[in-house]
């Protein structure tokens, strides 16, 4: 991704100062007595088979954050601990590994779940335990309603499904058939899509659920392109299967059949791009972070994540979702003055605000859960590169089903 | 040999126990690993003593699972009350499904299995209602084991009460085993086509022991969903299937505590493996798997019987 | 209707795929009976070989197939040689738990080697181009999908049914012991069969990247589906695999468009339904 605009390390590193400068110069990072300590960060991420390369951008943005802000945040030294929870639907696995990184390294926050059930099975341990756990991608919306301790700085799926619905009923699209995958997540992206949809004025026409690990999508294109709706909207889990499903959607000709692709943004990953080609040109996604958002904090992480990843690598929206983890836990640990107890960490979080790469966003004090912008993009190219380009601006979004 | 395998029962237990006051930090893993000790000793039954092969034992294991979660999301919170429910469906599942599950050939057999597996997981993903879908069941709290014991962060009573789950199938299985059951079950592996012959009523037979097989999977399954308080598809996925194959295989099919020792190694190594390089134990695990054809004949009892002979031989 | 047949073709298409995949697991169950379920990371390796000279060198896409084909060919052959072939005379469970072991351990390396991600291929114009054919629509990566796999499958069986090299092989699948006695090395045999198995494997590996994706979990994701086409197909069938493959392709699309609701079951239940009544599989060979 070599950009013209592209900062340079220095003027990272620079900014980085200045932001600890800022960060020093709150009142509440000095304790009254500074004692060094030690503080555990457990990460619960799937690190191997199939879901890794999810697992990897989060990591990359845990990285990135530690390469640009350091590891201290006052008196307090910030390491984390690595577990694999293998993938989804191991919720048995990632409650144990929960476990064992608060009972066994001392963890005493916990960071990840990649998936809803991995979240949920963990829920009642973190109330016990009495440890805060930062989600950083599970989309459900119920999750965080489970533990008083859970807070979220990804997105909830409805989040994006209703913003991209308005946006679809308010410019003119009167009818939408929808394709998504046949479980938790795909069915919550097809509920509030409509929801929002039918509420504008539209009309679904149809739909139709896909296995979770579908790779041939032409039976329910060509169902979708005999229904003659104006537009299709997709979702599924990311991945080889949203490689597969864009680049059918093409293959098959959609556009050509004069319909319109609307998919939740992490269908169309800015990370997936390469592999998806032209398939992405025109598609309509809603997304919280697209690489070309132009604003300090995201040079900032861009220049460090390339310092980490390699100078050709791209982030997924998950490296920064992992990225303002961390911003949260520190943040927190600034305004507790370096006090860990997890009431102290979860009363600093409810209702902090973090300058994101992704823009400003907020965590709600009363559900815990992130209050963001969503982006509505289409897929153009862009010096010679496929990109998705934001050309509208929803702010403040809130999870709509709480 | 007879006698080696009544010895290894009692070093085993006592290991199990000591492992509780020498490894306190490991209570959750080690319940982990008697509840795959005891699935793994389900499906032996009919791997290593019936010769009858299977990809799809995981759906009795899953069923377990949901059965304890249901119950306990029902308000039924009592976990042996839990426990008891799972055996029974589970057992009678299997009692259902025997009569295709062991036409034809191994690779029939594999195939049928691993078949009914996916079927069963779709029937569950749909069944949404009921087993939460690919979200997985977490909504629910277990009671105290018996109004007594209550589960516990550490998983002080996790370990105890699947520890005594284990002690029990390993005790009935030894004793069916070795009964005159057990010995007509031998006699299927060895000669399908001669046991009809000396009036040994086979398909009865194989239902027994894929009913005693599939009830006790199902347990394993349900003190897994009570002890970590979850149930899923994963459950009874095609991967736990072939897991638990590998371990029966690794550890010596056929044998009691071999299986009980290939169960608990394996899944030890994998955990070990997977917080040492999160990213790259598949890489040791594969190379565990092969070397051990070679150097492990007939499994870590074969291997463990070698030594002995060795040694004896010396002797 | 045009669109049944569209669809009908995408499904078997991606049948040639999966015949692609199976078929060296196939032989080398009829011939060797070993049990390899790491076949999956021969095609794996093809896939890698493809994108690597296409990413990489800019070798155009024609010329990344038979390289990958004959690069997976020779690695089948090194490591038939070297470890494998001691693999062949235990009992099927060891050999389960060694070719699992192989596969994971391949996956790892792909891992190590290439990373977590996606592997990006785009394919020539000239190939994604929808082209019309009496009339019905079909993506020209398909067509071309469909007139490869019918080729090889032609290849395949003039090589066994017409060829020196094919009689002994039919011969060792029949009756290996009288096979040496009339002085066929038989251990040779064996080797090119793994490493033509594997080249074909290969081939299938780098024609399925464009279509499947490529990562390292590739060697477990189409396990079973390979597993389904060689059972159903009768192990050491070529003509079996062939139908078997172009068949669960096209009934599993058909399915999934005529009615979805059950769409993704019809596979698994017909599979289950084969076995039962048809235990041999389509060619009625015993394993």
């Amino acid at each position: 991704m070599a950009r013209s605009k592209q900062p340079s390390v220095q003027a990272g590193r620079r900014s980085v100062l200045l932001a600890a400068s800022a960060a020093a110069a709150l009142p509440l990072a000095r304790p009254a007595i500074a004692q060094e300590r030690k503080l555990v960060v457990g990460v619960v991420l799937p690190l191997s088979g199939t879901f890794a390369d999810q697992g990897r951008n989060n990591e990359e943005g845990i990285k990135t954050f530690q390469k640009i802000h350091g590891t201290k945040v006052g008196n307090v030294t910030v390491e984390t601990v690595m577990r694999d929870d293998q993938g989804p639907g191991s919720g048995d696995l990632s409650r144990r590994l929960t476990q064992e990184l608060i009972q066994r390294s001392r963890a005493e926050i916990i960071l990840g779940y990649s998936f809803t059930p991995n979240a949920l099975s963990a829920a009642s341990l973190l109330t016990e335990a009495k440890k805060p756990g930062i989600i950083i991608n599970a989309a459900t919306s119920i999750i965080t309603e489970r533990s008083p301790y859970f807070a979220r700085v990804s997105m909830t799926l409805p989040q994006l499904a209703s913003s991209l619905g308005q946006w679809a009923a308010r410019n003119g699209i009167k009818t939408v058939f929808t394709i998504v995958s046949d479980y938790g997540p795909g069915l919550d992206a097809e509920t509030w899509f409509t929801k929002a949809f039918e509420a504008g004025g539209g009309k679904v026409v149809g739909g139709a659920r896909t296995p979770v690990a579908a790779m041939d999508y032409s039976p329910f294109l060509q169902r979708a392109i005999e229904a003659k709706p104006e537009a299709v909207f997709g979702f599924n889990p990311g991945g080889d299967v949203s490689v597969a499903f864009m680049k059918q959607t093409k293959e098959r000709g959609l556009s050509q059949a004069g319909i319109k692709l609307l998919v939740t943004g992490d269908v169309v990953d800015d990370n997936l791009i390469p592999a998806m080609g032209d398939a992405l040109d025109g598609v309509i996604s809603a997304l919280h972070y697209q690489v070309e958002l132009d604003n300090p904090a995201n040079r900032r992480f861009l220049a460090g994540f390339r310092e980490v990843a390699g100078a050709n690598a791209t982030p997924s929206y998950r490296t920064v979702q992992a990225y303002d983890g961390m911003a949260l836990i520190y943040h927190a640990l600034q305004a507790t003055g370096g006090k860990t107890d997890a009431d102290s960490i979860m009363n600093a979080i409810k209702g902090a605000r973090i300058d994101s790469p992704r823009g400003p966003f907020t965590i709600d004090p009363a559900t815990r859960d992130i209050v963001q912008n969503i982006y509505i993009r289409r897929g153009q190219q862009k010096d010679g590169r496929w990109a998705n380009i934001a050309f509208e601006t929803i702010e403040g979004v809130k999870d709509p089903a709480k | 040999m007879r006698l080696i395998r009544i010895g290894a029962g009692l070093p085993l237990l006592l290991a199990a126990v000591a492992s509780f006051f020498l490894f306190p930090e490991y209570l959750s893993l080690l319940n982990t690993l008697f509840i795959l000790a005891i699935f793994a000793l389900a499906y032996d039954l009919l791997q290593g003593h019936a010769g009858v092969v299977s990809l799809g034992h995981a759906v009795f294991f899953g069923m377990g699972a949901y059965t304890a979660a249901v119950l306990a999301a029902h308000g039924v919170t009592e976990p042996v009350v839990g426990l008891l429910a799972a055996l029974l469906l589970s057992g009678l599942l299997a009692l259902l499904l025997t009569r295709i599950v062991v036409v034809g050939n191994d690779l029939t057999r594999l195939l049928v299995t691993l078949g009914i597996g996916f079927l069963m997981l779709e029937a569950a993903n749909q069944a949404r209602w009921l087993t939460g879908g690919a979200d997985g069941m977490s909504d629910f709290t277990m009671g105290p084991v018996l109004g007594l014991f209550r589960f516990d962060f550490a998983g002080e009573t996790a370990f105890w009460y699947s520890l005594a789950a284990l002690v029990l199938v390993y005790a009935f299985l030894w004793r069916l085993t070795t009964s005159p059951f057990g010995l007509a079950l031998r006699g299927i592996r060895e000669n399908v086509r001669r046991m009809p012959a000396i009036g040994a009523p086979v398909r009865r037979h194989l239902a027994t022991a894929y009913t005693i097989s599939g009830g006790i999977a199902g347990l394993a399954g349900a003190l897994l969903a009570q002890t970590s308080n979850f149930a899923s598809l994963d459950m009874l996925g095609f991967e736990r299937s072939a897991e638990v194959m590998m371990m029966a295989t690794l550890g010596g099919t056929g044998s009691i505590p071999g299986v009980v020792l290939g169960a608990v190694g394996f899944s030890y190594l994998k955990d070990a493996l997977s917080a040492m390089s999160p990213k790259y134990w598949h890489l040791g695990i594969g190379l565990v798997l092969m070397l051990s054809v070679f150097v492990l004949r007939g499994g870590i009892a074969g291997g463990v019987s070698a030594l002995l002979r060795r040694l004896r031989g010396r002797g | 209707m045009s669109g049944l047949i569209s669809i009908l073709a995408d499904g078997i298409a991606y049948g040639m795929l999966l015949f692609l995949f199976s078929i060296g697991l196939s032989v080398t169950l009829g011939l060797m009976r070993f049990i390899n379920l790491a076949h999956g990371a021969f095609a794996m390796c093809g896939g890698y070989v493809a994108v690597v000279l296409l990413n990489g060198f800019g070798v155009p896409f024609l010329l990344t197939l038979p390289a990958a084909a004959v690069v997976t060919g020779l690695i089948g052959v090194v490591l038939e040689r070297s470890v494998i072939r001691h693999v062949y005379p235990m009992p099927e469970l060891q050999q389960v738990l060694f070719s699992i072991g192989l596969a994971f351990a391949a996956g790892a390396v792909a891992n190590i080697l290439f990373g977590p991600q996606q592997q990006p291929m785009l394919l020539p114009d000239w190939l994604t181009a929808r082209v019309s054919l009496l009339g019905v629509g079909i993506t020209g990566y398909r067509l071309f999908l469909v007139l490869f796999g019918l080729v090889a499958a032609g290849l395949l069986v003039a090589l066994f049914n017409f060829t020196l090299f094919g009689a002994r092989v039919r011969a060792a699948v029949d009756d290996r012991r009288a096979a040496e006695g009339i002085g066929i090395n038989v251990d040779r045999l064996f080797a090119l069969t793994f490493g033509l198995g594997a080249a074909f494997a290969g081939l299938g590996g780098a024609l399925a990247v464009g279509f499947l994706g490529l990562d390292p979990t590739f060697p477990f994701k189409y396990l079973v589906l390979v597993l389904m086409v060689v059972a159903i197909g009768g192990p050491g069938s070529i003509g079996g695999s062939f139908a078997a493959a172009i068949a669960i392709g096209a009934i599993d699309a058909l399915f999934k468009y005529l009615v979805p609701e059950v769409g993704n079951y019809v596979i698994y239940a017909l599979l289950v339904l084969m076995m039962i009544f048809f235990p041999r599989g389509l060619a009625g060979r015993a394993a």
